[in-house]
């Protein structure tokens, strides 16, 4: 019983990062129907402007996490503006699969370019420590263990989901947004900008992938190289797919089922922790093809 | 009609014997200070380019020709390595030293490892093949990633060590005439009333239904179809590389035949042969400006994209490929 919670507790850790990352799938998806690969790389960007500025933020600030989060954060928010201006603007009334191809070689741009020596180097680099890690045992007989860094990964996704919420279900251009992933041409009609609300999606999906960042660097303390976005992005994706794509609160439950199962099967095998995220997926698409809470729609003729 | 189709995939064979005739020559003849111009290296650059063109156009098969979006075919590779691989290497000990043994073997084991991966092709495809664009990609690459998944928790296929010692038996001639059987197959089967059958498919699925076409079969069918050619292209490079690692077969490397793709055109048969040609061959052209070469091979895929959607090639053909059309006319008439 206690390592069964043990696990769980595990998998939620892990599944509030991989919330924050299918988030930004999600949104963008929801949005330009764009697979956005390069959301995984995104990700890895904010980790590493964790790892830049956490000393220059404890030097100015006195405190490291919470001014490296929100720098990282809109460091990020502008790296996805800008990408989306350069490389998916020009291809938006193209083929989407054109998009993706394009959204394929943005991440393998900005794996290699974050490789070079003078950018981020292909070293292995140690995250500096943004708070002091302390156990907590939880008091009874089942010898729960919890760090203050797993509070903090809960506690900072569900503030952020909590604000992307708001943000979606409470403002206005939240409200464009929905309007927008419901039907764009109609939206359009109706006097929203377009050009601004996926501006928006590109904006808040990957603010919240670099936090997501800088959630990861401080739980595993290192970051192995700017190829490191690769498998928890892929996860993320998974996980974004599960609950539905485009369905923001589907989301969140897919990557919490995703971490939990993964921190299950990885205490088995660590191979099987690996496989089992694909496993779920391939059976629950084919009872539910549009995931877990989206909706199937119809093929019009 | 059926003199046309001889007619033209004789063509495509004397143009790929061409290509082999120029290449072979230059491996020879001294022209640079005593040196042929091509190297062991780039002779194995070129085998490798062969059988990227193989996967590429059995994937454009799917992607280009169906409008399926798969991104799992590394996976369908991997069967068909592991499964030559150990026929060859585990099972028969076969050596390269004997060659008259050794191919007869080598082209058993390669066909039962396309065979097997048409079978996982029908395992994902018959089920999947229901779901619609961009979760089919996701169960395709879901399916790579087990298939890669199984292999590395199983002992006997070397499990995460990899499967060494395998002989060395693809080499240029037998990547060519593989290329050509494989090129002539799907491009013989793409111009037949199936091939047009799965592009009214990919033009509209409800015109193509009400045509009395059975869509799910045909997507079926040119899965497994695909499949098949992806196995047999992983027996090929598993008898090229000598050792392979379920880390070859992962989802980067689906990824990376879908560039090729793309980039070449999708939608062509001779797109889907140019971009694994350049894809392959580009890296080492650009090896002097070092490390910037990784950083400039994705922005001339972004770039192509951009500027020129449709690939490379677009909708043409080469002339070897397609049936000409004052030809053409004649057999309407």
């Amino acid at each position: 019983m206690g390592q069964f919670l043990q696990q769980l507790i595990n998998g939620i850790q892990i599944g509030s990062i991989y919330a924050l990352i299918a988030l930004g799938y999600t949104m963008v998806y929801g949005i330009v129907r764009l697979i956005n690969f390069a959301h995984a790389d995104i990700f890895m960007f904010g980790a590493y402007m964790g790892f830049f500025l956490a000393p220059v933020m404890a030097k100015v600030f006195g405190g490291a996490f919470i001014p490296t989060i929100i720098a990282a954060m809109l460091i990020t928010g502008l790296l996805g503006f800008v990408m989306e201006k350069l490389a998916y603007r020009p291809l938006r009334y193209k083929s989407r699969l054109s998009a993706l191809i394009t959204a394929l070689g943005v991440s393998l741009f900005l794996e290699n370019f974050c490789s070079l020596p003078f950018v981020f180097g292909p070293q292995f680099r140690k995250f500096p420590d943004l708070i002091v890690t302390k156990q907590i045992a939880i008091p009874g007989s089942l010898g729960l263990i919890i760090t203050n860094v797993l509070l903090l990964d809960v506690g900072v996704s569900v503030v952020l989901m909590v604000l992307l919420f708001w943000f979606v279900n409470k403002t206005l251009v939240g409200k464009q947004m929905r309007a927008v992933a419901f039907d764009k041409p109609t939206a359009s009609l109706m006097g929203i900008n377009i050009d601004v609300v996926i501006s928006t999606a590109f904006i808040v999906g990957p603010a919240l992938a670099g936090a997501g960042g800088i959630l990861y660097g401080t739980t595993y303390g290192m970051l192995a190289s700017p190829f490191l976005g690769t498998w928890p992005g892929l996860k993320a994706f998974i996980a974004a797919v599960l609950g539905g794509i485009g369905n923001i609160p589907g989301a969140v439950l897919g990557a919490y089922i995703m971490g939990i199962s993964e921190a299950f099967a990885t205490s088995v095998n660590s191979n099987l922790g690996y496989g089992i995220a694909f496993a779920i997926l391939i059976g629950i698409l084919l009872i539910r093809p549009s995931g877990l809470l989206g909706k199937f729609m119809p093929e019009k003729v | 009609m059926t003199f046309l189709r001889a007619h033209r995939t004789i063509a495509t064979v004397i143009a790929f014997v061409l290509v082999y005739v120029i290449v072979k020559v230059l491996s020879i003849l001294p022209l640079v200070n005593g040196e042929p111009l091509l190297n062991k290296y780039y002779i194995q650059l070129i085998v490798l380019a062969g059988i990227n063109i193989v996967m590429t156009v059995s994937l454009g098969m799917v992607n280009g020709f169906t409008g399926q979006f798969s991104i799992g075919h590394a996976g369908f590779m991997a069967v068909g390595a592991y499964t030559s691989a150990m026929i060859t290497t585990v099972w028969l000990h076969t050596s390269a030293a004997n060659p008259w043994v050794a191919y007869p073997v080598f082209i058993a084991a390669i066909l039962t490892g396309g065979l097997l991966a048409a079978a996982a092709g029908y395992l994902v495809g018959a089920p999947s093949l229901r779901l619609k664009g961009d979760y089919l990609a996701i169960v395709t690459l879901s399916a790579n990633e087990l298939i890669r998944t199984v292999i590395r928790v199983t002992e006997v296929l070397g499990g995460p060590r990899g499967l060494g010692g395998i002989p060395k038996l693809t080499t240029l001639e037998v990547v060519f005439v593989f290329a050509i059987v494989s090129v002539v197959l799907m491009r013989n089967y793409l111009f037949s009333s199936y091939g047009r059958s799965m592009k009214a498919v990919r033009d509209s699925e409800i015109a193509a239904e009400s045509m009395a076409i059975n869509t799910t079969r045909q997507k079926v069918f040119v899965f497994v179809f695909s499949a098949f050619f992806a196995g047999v292209s992983g027996g090929v490079f598993a008898h090229l590389l000598q050792f392979i690692h379920p880390d070859n077969f992962s989802f980067v490397k689906s990824l990376e035949y879908l560039i090729y793709l793309y980039v070449g055109g999708s939608t062509s048969i001779s797109g889907a042969m140019v971009g694994p040609a350049i894809f392959t061959l580009l890296p080492e052209l650009m090896r002097g400006l070092q490390k910037w070469r990784l950083v400039i091979y994705p922005l001339i895929l972004i770039l192509v994209m951009i500027f020129r959607t449709e690939g490379v090639m677009g909708l043409k053909e080469f002339n070897f490929i397609l049936i000409p059309q004052r030809q053409r006319k004649e057999v309407s008439a």
